[in-house]
């Protein structure tokens, strides 16, 4: 009988090269995901494939929201429709009590027609549009407000309806980090706020119930959200003692940290992301020293996204065929890319085999289908051989990539939900011809070729 | 391909392969110690394949790649040239 096969390896030995970090550079197979097989998945829905994990979810979810209310009872998670808002995602976050944060007049509808009820969605966003607002302010949302223009169309439009809407002014401001995000609202250091505030106050038609902000994303320094809390509350001070208008909520944004592992990071993300601890007693220690809370008990919303939902989705992946690299390297071409999985530009994500593979490693680069030299799914690492119809299994990708993913070259694919009983659900069904073509028109001269 | 600096390596059946002339150690796994006693032995590629699918439960066309593959490590480890 013939031996079996491993792709042939040398490698130049080395002493002293000591992993300060600890981090285990032996690559790991995942053959099952919540202990449905990925043989299975794959031989059911094809590749490439997104799966999420309600289990994982939800536990997610429970774990935030118990650890924020350990520091501050009265925290409340409101989902980000960006990060995912596929119904079937955004209904396990409603289910478990989670409210909806949206930023255009789509995903507000995304929200309506998920069954949220208007005064259960928080309007953020710099681009409302007239008739967005109009809806929101009669159906009772609360609305963050990004800038003067949309106070002055709010007022117009609570004119017309005869209705105060409930507002918040978006802040910006400095947190010790950078980048700086200053784009969103208005600037809390040089004034701009509390002007926009004497504005709101002195055209009477609006209600400030609450004050937000969103300090930036992957943030891995908890201490930022120490820094925009206590500002926020100081303002919320100094907006109650100036104009005797108590705001009901703070809301902290988004922008904790996944497991996930950015570009330029050279520390592996599941190493360095805070834990929801550490932000919670961030967050917490500002809330409990502040003398506006000790008064008026504020409701604190956070809106982060990621952090729930990025490592509960899966990608699988096919060996499409795979070449040598003028570097030395090996190059495997994958049936998923950038164009459905576009968070590989932003992380080095885990890319798994899904089963043990005998002999040694090679570095090994992972490309997509595009025709186009940008789509690099991961770049070199040490990787068990593969063949063709191998598949691989990139995580975490459940946050960012079935909002942003593109209808480009490719159609889009399945995307599978593994229920808490263990029952595999297509979410989303992929796409073909006739999901290109439906809004298409061809002017009559040129049908004929 | 120059095989030359292969005939002067120390090679060990579990794959330590020493290099006298710079004390230089490899280590190679079984199917890499297959190919570089073949190479010592003067196969050529065609041959190689050959004895590879002869050996091991594989293809000639799945060899051929990591053959290809394999030699560009050995050269860019010095051991072999063009």
């Amino acid at each position: 009988m013939k031996k079996a096969y491993t792709a042939p390896y040398i490698e130049r030995n080395s002493a002293g090269n000591l992993n300060k970090y600890a981090h285990t550079t032996v690559v790991r197979h995942q053959d099952n995901i919540d202990g449905i097989s990925i043989k299975s998945l794959v031989a059911e829905h094809g590749t490439p494939l997104f799966v999420f994990s309600e289990r994982q979810i939800r536990r997610s979810y429970r774990r935030l929201q118990d650890t924020i209310r350990i520091h501050y009872p009265l925290a409340e998670i409101t989902w980000s429709y960006k990060t995912n808002y596929l119904g079937a995602i955004c209904n396990i976050f409603h289910q478990e009590g989670a409210s909806a944060e949206v930023v255009s007049g789509m995903e507000y509808e995304m929200a309506r027609r998920n069954g949220i009820p208007g005064e259960k969605i928080y309007f953020n966003g710099p681009s409302k549009r007239y008739s967005d607002l109009q809806r929101a302010v009669s159906e009772g949302a609360m609305i963050h407000i990004d800038h003067l223009e949309e106070m002055y169309l709010l007022e117009k439009i609570a004119d017309e309806l005869s209705l105060k809407p409930k507002v918040a002014i978006r802040l910006n401001m400095d947190t010790g980090i950078v980048p700086l995000w200053t784009r969103f609202g208005f600037n809390y250091e040089n004034g701009e706020a509390y002007r926009t505030v004497q504005r709101l106050v002195s055209g009477g038609k609006l209600l400030l119930s609450g004050l937000h902000t969103h300090i930036g994303t992957f943030i891995l320094d908890p201490n930022a959200y120490y820094l925009a809390a206590s500002k926020m509350l100081a303002f919320a001070q100094t907006i109650k003692e100036n104009f005797s208008i108590v705001v009901d909520y703070i809301d902290l944004g988004g922008g904790f940290a996944s497991s996930n592992t950015l570009i330029d990071q050279y520390t592996p993300g599941e190493l360095v992301s805070p834990s929801f601890e550490q932000y919670a007693e961030a967050i917490g220690t500002a809330f409990n020293a502040s003398f506006f809370v000790k008064e008026h008990h504020p409701r604190l919303i956070l809106e982060t996204g990621r952090v729930l939902v990025d490592d509960a989705g899966y990608l699988i992946a096919s060996v499409l065929g795979k070449k040598n690299l003028p570097t030395g390297e090996r190059a495997v071409i994958l049936d998923a890319g950038v164009n459905i999985n576009i968070t590989a530009w932003w992380y080095k994500q885990r890319v798994m085999p899904t089963k043990p593979f005998p002999g040694s490693y090679q570095n090994t680069a992972f490309y997509g289908p595009l025709c186009m030299n940008i789509d690099v799914i991961r770049s070199a690492m040490p990787f068990p051989d593969l063949y063709y119809g191998d598949t691989v299994l990139i995580t975490p990708v459940g946050a960012y990539n079935v909002t942003q993913w593109m209808q480009f070259i490719e159609y889009r694919p399945n995307v599978c939900l593994i229920t808490e009983t263990g029952k595999v659900e297509v979410i989303r069904e992929k796409e073909d011809i006739t999901d290109m073509t439906a809004r298409e028109y061809i002017p009559e001269h040129l049908r004929q070729i | 391909m120059n095989t030359d600096q292969l005939m002067t390596l120390a090679v060990n059946k579990n794959g330590f392969i020493f290099d006298p002339e710079n004390g230089i150690s490899y280590t190679v796994n079984e199917t890499g110690l297959f190919i570089l006693q073949q190479m010592q032995k003067g196969q050529q590629e065609q041959e190689i394949i050959a004895s590879l699918c002869e050996e091991y439960e594989v293809l000639p066309d799945q060899v051929r790649s990591d053959l290809e593959h394999y030699c560009a490590m050995l050269k860019s480890l010095n051991l072999v040239e063009d």
